[in-house]
């Protein structure tokens, strides 16, 4: 993993080599609680994928067979690939819209800390709030997007409502709503980056463009990716705004993985299916994270590359 | 160039109104639809600031005693994930950063990236042998999921700011390791305290994917008791607007009022639960 994710840094700054032993009395109630509610779960579940497990009937030993279920199983299938679509739309938008407004907010301007904390107010706010109001807006008689279509000239849209726009329209909501983590961790990566080189580069004649591509931008780079890492991990999990706008219809349209694990588990009561389905899905937000760790790698030698 | 500067400021503020109006204008409407009656809010086109005001639909939502049951049911499951989530997490997060265990902290991590659901499936098992259903017990402990991982991330940051030298005075001087922490450390660690507590505070209450597979009738927490509303309601969109503001307005307070903490808390590693 990276140690970016650190609050601080995985190195100890010098002086702190002084380690008393025994501060176990410390973590040892913590520990008890995660073993309980967080270890405990996990190695159960994975237990449980390897059974038929329905609730109500007793449990068998199956091996590997539900895995060996999930590629015949063409509702899964679909899923998967609405969870990708959704994901990589969810993690480009909010990082190309949440770069702008760092950029933005990076400026001084009279009452910044106000307006920060009213942008950010979209990632906090209550999501299933969130989805009832996105819901009556995406509403295609009486919702209030398409009468601000209406203004520009664009007909009408069915939104959520139709298997065609319903991905995108998620996306919509998801990128309005996370926007503003991507803007916090890259102003985070604007704000340590020294005056000196957009001094110089201003001496040189540079325009504000120039200077974001070939100066912001690069020094960023480790803090997108982070930004990147953390949006793909919640997009992947993401279920609160789907559940709550469209239960992932219509019909199985914006079905994600993890939509369709809360059918298997709690509508049909196939839990051991489902803890199947719980696994497969962790592994692929690690998979995934592998894929952004190995794009980062390639992308760092190829600059050395091109630099040398 | 006072020319160009002046175009520059109408740039930024140009910019700062394109970036903000999209959270400005959504809760805008939230509230305008929540204060509308319904010819209002079925009007086309829309009716932005009504000639009548619907109060009636906060007194209506307020008024049923079911809400006041689910605001209590949210305020208990919150508040006692987020109190032990602190008894436990602090001293824990202590712990790890004086011992430089930051090899621990990968089971956050894990917790961090697995979907909340899985957690559902296991525990929902162990809460109906233990006959726990029906009563807030099973959300308590399942909110842990979300509470305790916040306050050892967010509490390990900020031990490993602290410094060290007052801690190892008052050791020299026969202070025991508990009192150190009890009357050196936690003092001192208090912003870091303030920051895993309201970020603990505001994920537990947005918590959804718990409550629908765990909570009954009576034991609902205000954002499932507010999903339950749109399948009965689905027509009248006032009082509905109105549930949801109520449900989220203690978190919008917080955000305004505590935004440096959440701000802070958020950058520091981004850990959210669920």
């Amino acid at each position: 993993m990276s140690t970016h994710l650190d609050p601080v840094g995985a190195d100890a700054p010098p002086g702190r080599e002084w380690r008393p032993p025994s501060y176990w009395p410390f973590v040892i109630p913590a520990l008890v609680v995660v073993l309980a509610v967080i270890v405990f779960p996990w190695v159960f579940t994975i237990w449980m994928s390897l059974n038929e497990w329905k609730v109500g009937s007793p449990t068998t030993f199956v091996g590997l067979a539900n895995y060996l279920r999930l590629p015949q199983d063409p509702r899964f299938v679909e899923a998967v690939g609405h969870t990708l679509v959704y994901t990589a739309l969810s993690v480009l938008l909010p990082l190309v819209f949440g770069t702008f407004a760092a950029v933005v907010f990076n400026a001084n301007f009279a009452g910044r800390g106000l307006i920060r904390g009213i942008f950010i107010m979209p990632m906090m706010a209550t999501p299933v709030a969130i989805a009832l109001v996105w819901t009556m807006m995406f509403h295609p008689q009486l919702g209030v997007l398409n009468y601000l279509l209406s203004l520009v000239g664009i007909p009408p849209q069915l939104w959520v409502f139709h298997p065609g726009t319903v991905i995108p329209s998620l996306v919509l909501v998801e990128t309005w709503q996370w926007t503003p983590l991507v803007m916090l961790i890259v102003l985070g990566g604007i704000a340590a980056i020294p005056t000196e080189p957009y001094e110089s580069a201003q001496i040189d004649g540079a325009n504000q463009w120039q200077m974001f591509r070939y100066i912001t931008l690069p020094l960023v780079m480790p803090f997108l990716f982070i930004a990147a890492m953390i949006r793909m991990i919640d997009a992947v999990k993401s279920f609160d705004i789907i559940f709550a706008i469209t239960q992932g219809g219509p019909g199985s349209a914006s079905e994600t993985i993890n939509l369709y694990l809360y059918s298997v588990a709690f509508s049909y009561y196939d839990l051991g299916y489902g803890s199947a389905i719980a696994v497969i899905l962790f592994l692929l937000v690690v998979a995934l994270a592998a894929l952004l760790l190995y794009l980062r790698q390639r992308a760092t030698w190829t600059e050395i590359g091109a630099g040398a | 160039m006072s020319l160009r500067q002046a175009f520059g400021k109408i740039g930024l503020w140009f910019s700062v109104v394109v970036i903000v109006s999209p959270a400005i204008l959504f809760f805008l409407w939230m509230l305008s639809l929540s204060v509308k009656f319904e010819v209002d809010n079925a009007a086309y086109p829309p009716v932005f600031i009504p000639e009548h005001f619907a109060w009636k639909n906060y007194t209506d939502v307020l008024a049923s005693n079911r809400f006041l049951t689910y605001f209590v049911n949210s305020l208990v499951v919150t508040g006692t994930a987020t109190l032990l989530a602190m008894l436990v997490g602090a001293p824990a997060g202590y712990g790890i950063a004086r011992m430089a265990a930051r090899k621990s902290a990968i089971v956050i991590l894990i917790a961090r990236i697995t979907p909340g659901l899985s957690y559902l499936i296991p525990l929902f098992l162990l809460f109906q042998w233990l006959g726990l259903l029906g009563t807030l017990v099973p959300q308590i402990i399942i909110h842990l999921v979300v509470t305790v991982p916040i306050v050892i991330w967010i509490m390990i940051g900020y031990f490993e700011t602290t410094p060290l030298e007052l801690e190892e005075a008052a050791l020299i001087d026969g202070a025991t390791r508990w009192q150190v922490f009890r009357h050196v450390a936690l003092p001192i660690a208090k912003p870091g305290l303030a920051v895993a507590f309201i970020l603990a505070v505001i994920f537990s209450w947005n918590n959804f994917v718990f409550g629908i597979v765990l909570a009954g009738r009576e034991t609902r927490t205000l954002p499932v008791a507010v999903y339950n509303m749109i399948s009965f309601d689905q027509l009248s969109w006032g009082p509905l607007a109105a549930a949801a503001l109520i449900v989220t307005f203690p978190v919008l307070l917080l955000t305004v009022f505590a935004q440096r903490q959440i701000v802070a808390g958020l950058t520091a590693g981004a850990v959210k639960g669920g």
